[in-house]
Order: C-alpha cells, then structure tokens, then sequence
C-alpha cells in the first residue's frame, strides 16, 4: 500500500448473499477488472470473476505437505477454502513480461521501444489476510525497496483489495506465526467474514474510505452484537484449526549461526531443486531477463521471466554457478525467506501461507525444517551480525 | 559459433532415430522460408536430394550411435562442421533403442532375424557425445520447433540461445498449469525433467513422462522414494517410468536401475 490511507468511519455492517452480487457488480460497474478465486482443473485458482457463480461455492480443500485435493463441502460457503496454488503475485509481477524491443533502423541505428503497460483497473476479490499480507510484502520490497520496479508499479497503482478473513485454514497453514492471519483489522479496502451460522451473509468492515464509499452504495444492514459474536467465532474457530506454528524467536540469530548445520545436507537428500516452493510463494521476486531476436536479425526483444534462487544459472557468474549444490540453494532461500530478507527489507519474507509446503513434490516442510535446526541447535553458535539495511540508513 | 559471417552452410545428418527430430525442422512452417532465406541448407536429405559438398558451419546430427559403420561415420561429420548440434533423445541419450543396452543384444539379434550374421550392430546404443565433442544438445523426443528456430537463430545474432537446464516444473508455474503431481496424484517427472517443451503434457492433465531427459540436478532418488511412498508405485513401475526415450541418461539410468529385481541387476 502506498501512504496510509484515510481511517474510515463506517461501522461493519452486513451483506446477504445477493449483496455479495451486487458488490462484485458495482466493481464491474466501476470498471475492474476482478480476479478472485474460481475452481479450475480440480484445484481453487485465482481468475477473472464475472459473477458470484464464479467463486468456489460447495468447494473446499484438504492440504498436506506435497499433498492437495478439491474437495466438496457439506455448506454452501463462497470461501470455505485455503489459498490455492496462485497468488496476486501472478497478476502484480507477471510470470512473463516483455520489457522492450529494439529494432533496427538502418545499418547503424536502432530504436528502443518500451513494451506497452496497460492501464487497468483491478480489483481482488476474496483475498485471505495472509495474501494481503504478502501485496504488503512485495510492496516493501518492490515499491519501497531501493529501486521502484516500474512494472509492478504500475500493475500496483489502480488495485482495489476486497479481503475475506479466514474461517477454513489448511493443515500446512502457519499464519497466526507470521501474525497475519487468520483474521485482519486493516490492509484491504473491504474485509468482509463469511458468516455461516443462521442466514448465510457476510460482515464488512470498511478498511479505507475507498471501501467506505463503495459501501455506501450498497443496500446493507447494520451490523448486530450478534453477527459481530459470530465473526469472533469464525476466527476463534479457524485459530483452533491452526496447529502448525513456526517458531519465529531470534529465527535470525537461529539460522544464521547454523549454516553448517547437518540439517541442511539431510534437507538436499530430499529436495528436488525444482523450485515449485519459490514459484508458488507469494512474496518471492526473483526474475531474469531472456533476450531473443528474429530470424532477419531487424529486432531484438527483452523480456523478464520469473527465476528462482533453486536454478543453477541464478547464481552463474564467471565459468560456474556460486551456489552449485542443492544444499546451498536452499539454505539461500530458507535463511534470505526467513532471516536475510529482515536485514534487506525490516520484514520476514514470509507469511505462513503454506503454500511451499503443500506445493513442493515431495512435501519438504520449511516449518519441521526450522524446527528440526532449532532443536539440535549448538547454543555456542557464533550469531550472525544483523547487517543494517540500506532502507534504514537512506 | 558462426554468428556475424553472414549465411552459414548446415547439414542435418541421421543416425539411428525416427527422423521425427528432422522434420520439426520443416515443421516450422512459419518461419521455415526465413530460415531458408538465412541459412544455406548444405545437406538435408529428409528435405532434398541436392547436396552440397562440406565442410559445413552447422551440422545438426538426429540420431544414436549403433552400429560400427556409424561410429566411423559420427567422426567424418565432426571433422567437416564447425558446429556441431545434436538434436533429439537418441542424439542426446541414446533414445528408445537404449533399451538395448539393458538387455542382452546377442538374444534379440538371433531371434528376431532369420539370418542374425547380417545385421552388423553394437551391443549399445549411445549418445553422439560418447562418440565425438558436442558444441551444444537440443533434448526431447521430437525436439520442439521452437528451441531449434531459437538456436538457429542465436546462432545468426551471435549471441547465446536460451535453452533453460532447468525443471519442468517452472514451465509449468510460468504457464499457470495445476500441478498434476500434487493435485491429482499423477506420477510425474517434471521435476527431475530439462524444460524446453513448454510443460506440454502437464497442460493437458498429464504427469511428464521425461523425453527431455533429466534437469540440471535431478534428485531421481527422492523423487521415486516419493512416487514408492505416497502414490503407491511398485518397483516395475518407477523401472518403467525413468526407462523410456531417455533410458540411458546417466540419472534415469541409475535411477531404474535402482529399482530393478536384485537377481537381474547389475
């Protein structure tokens, strides 16, 4: 998020279900673009949504490490699910995206043309607290880092967040150790929470004024002592369900000071390098250009891909790549995702999703992993100097 | 690399192969009379009966080594390319006919031929790189238009192609296809499998079945530990699996090895 925006003053009131509809409608009405959560090749990805009928309803999801199913639920809840494989990631910094092309002019002189940025409106719709969260995350990183990625800020500059706080967390979930999830006071410009018991409908809260003022344009009830209870009992509900915890104590110090620990050999015994974990995390941002030219040799294009800190050519420089061994490669991404990244960015890199575990093929659990290391931990272990970071000092 | 010298001579040679890896060449149906126009086709037999003499600046070899003639052949064309490309799984690998070499060729020969002392052939089938240097491998099983149009290209600009040694798995997340593996339980090798297909059979539902041969650092054995555990595959199963076009890359063939009844190993 940029500069804070204005506290709003609406009290939380209450959608029903056709207010639902006419919530996404007015978004369409003011011309976003949605994307939310939608079931697609047995999995709840994020799509463009153009109706209610586009949201999951009936469906949910069982999580395991390396383990994911749709399965049907016995209510009829819009969002009885936990985050899918996709992220707002996806659609804030592309997978793929063209930068410029050059093309020739004439024997000696080119031309630069910057790939276009479509101006869009876009709106999320149905966002857990920990992907908005994560936005939060990649816009330390992307937008208030030391260099402002264009891209991302333009796709960043017109985005609506409609949040839903969570009621159906997953086993591989850990958000309540990130301290993002499972419910959300602000970060969205609505927060809405299913609210299941009785009428099925949907308490509101109004995160910025932009949200107050589409509220106020909807048909809507306050809200009662009893729909405000009932929320309590959806968080309280989903906190229960939340038995994974990653223990986040001096996890810098932790991890720092065991680099050599044994742990991270054991860990290369089962990873696949095959950085499914990077790709599917929300927050991770690391990218490499592909440049391609046409048969006649008159353009050349740049484009940027997602890479991944598990790829040997990340780190190729010189005749080899630095970090060559699987070992290094996850230590890298384990230490910068959870230790480093606070140095760099005053933030963790992670939110407790648990989308690296359930995605990753063979279940490798970054949380058992932590806490395997945390348990055979020397208590000698020289700790790492925290580096002051450049964001700090500017 | 010849980039720069303007219109270089290529050859494309076959060995022991389908020639399907050949015809994605003239399956770049969109680019094929560009490339024509940029390049000197020299030698194509799949394409023409006219042939140039060599030596050539590109030579694309199809095909395994398996016979002796072969083997002396394999060099003459090292000696008249500059470059020297081989394209496809059996180029790369030794293809499906590497299955050969985890039986015993002597039994094939005398039962499938009626008169076995014609048939002149090596007890393997291998990689042209076991044979002669190699300036650079195209996998796959065909290969993909898309990654020789891509070389060809570079090769015109002089600059580096971008073929990534990476898993399949990251085509998959950059195309935004479901991982099969872990949403529908389908064995998959995508991630111990070289990128380069666009994760094609996993966008139509399908686990990989490998013909881009292993990735970078495939970790073959926590892969099929996990296919043993989880997705109850049996030995003869993951044999199967990690034995097909690229049989006898080096990982896929440890790896089906490992999995192989003990009396039988080797």
């Amino acid at each position: 998020m940029g500069a804070p925006a204005a506290q709003p003053k609406t009290r939380p009131v209450v959608l029903s279900e056709d207010g639902l509809a006419r919530l996404l409608a007015r978004l369409h009405h003011e011309g976003y673009e949605v994307i939310g959560p939608t079931v697609r090749d047995h999995a709840i990805v994020h799509g463009p949504l153009s109706e209610v009928d586009d949201l999951p309803r009936g469906w949910g999801d069982e999580q395991t490490p390396g383990h994911y199913r749709l399965v049907q639920r016995e209510d009829d809840a819009y969002f009885g699910f936990a985050v899918g494989p996709s992220s707002a990631k996806r659609t804030l910094f592309p997978p793929r995206q063209p930068l410029w092309t050059a093309e020739s002019r004439d024997d000696a002189n080119f031309a630069i043309i910057e790939a276009e940025r479509p101006e869009r409106r876009l709106a999320f719709f149905g966002l857990r607290p920990c992907e908005v969260a994560a936005i939060a995350v990649q816009d330390r990183v992307l937008l208030h880092g030391i260099v402002e990625d264009e891209v991302y800020a333009a796709n960043r500059a017109d985005v609506l967040l409609v949040a839903v706080e969570c009621g159906a967390p997953a086993a591989t979930c850990f958000c309540r150790s990130m301290s993002t999830g499972p419910g959300m006071e602000s970060g969205a410009d609505l927060i809405l929470t299913e609210l299941l018991d009785g009428d099925h409908r949907f308490l509101v809260r109004a995160g910025t004024t932009t949200g107050e003022d589409l509220l106020e344009q909807l048909e809507h009830d306050e809200a009662t002592e009893e729909d405000l209870d009932a929320r309590k009992e959806v968080l309280a509900s989903a906190a229960a369900r939340l038995e994974r915890r990653l223990d986040t104590t001096d996890i810098h110090g932790l991890l720092m000071g065991n680099l050599d620990h044994p742990r991270w050999d054991a860990i290369a015994e089962r990873c696949l390098a095959c950085a499914n974990c990077t790709l599917v995390c929300p927050t991770c941002f690391c990218t490499t250009v592909e440049d391609r030219t046409d048969l006649a040799g008159t353009e050349a294009t740049r484009e940027r891909r997602w890479d991944s800190c598990f790829s040997l050519e990340f780190t190729h420089t010189g005749p080899a790549s630095v970090r060559n061994s699987t070992r290094a490669r996850y230590r890298q991404w384990l230490t910068h995702k959870l230790a480093t990244w606070i140095d760099q960015f005053d933030t963790s890199g992670c939110v407790g999703c648990g989308r690296c575990i359930t995605w990753c093929p063979v279940g490798i659990d970054l949380t058992e992993e932590v806490d395997m290391i945390r348990r055979t931990s020397e208590d000698n272990v020289a700790p790492w100097p925290m580096v002051p970071s450049p964001l700090q000092e500017g | 690399m010849t980039g720069g010298i303007g219109r270089p001579t290529v050859a494309v040679w076959k060995f022991a192969s389908c020639d399907g890896c050949q015809l994605s060449l003239l399956s770049a149906e969109d680019e094929l009379l560009t490339i024509a126009g940029e390049i000197e086709i020299a030698y194509f037999l799949e394409a023409t009966r006219e042939v140039k003499e060599g030596p050539y600046d590109i030579s694309l070899v199809e095909g395994s080594i398996t016979t002796p003639d072969d083997a002396e052949r394999i060099r003459q064309v090292r000696d008249i390319s500059t470059t020297l490309i081989t394209i496809g799984a059996c180029a790369t690998a030794g293809g499906i006919q590497a299955l050969r070499n985890f039986g015993d060729v002597e039994a094939f020969r005398s039962l499938v031929y009626a008169r076995p002392e014609y048939v002149d052939t090596l007890a393997d089938s291998t990689a042209i790189a076991e044979h002669v240097p190699v300036d650079l491998e195209l996998r796959g099983c065909p290969i993909e238009t898309s990654q020789l149009v891509e070389v060809i290209n570079a090769i015109l600009a002089g600059r580096k192609p971008v073929t990534p040694t990476h898993s399949v798995c990251v085509e998959c997340k950059l195309r935004g296809n479901l991982c099969v593996a872990v949403a529908h339980g389908t064995p998959c090798l995508g991630p111990v499998t070289q990128a380069g297909c666009n994760a094609r059979c996993p966008a139509f539902d399908r686990g990989c079945y490998g013909c881009f041969g292993p990735a970078e650092s495939p970790n073959t054995p926590s892969l099929a530990a996990w296919l043993e555990e989880e997705l109850a595959l049996e030995h003869p199963d993951l044999v199967r699996l990690f034995r097909s076009f690229n049989a006898d890359a080096p990982a896929f063939r440890r790896e089906s090895r490992r999995h192989e009844p003990e009396e039988v190993a080797t």
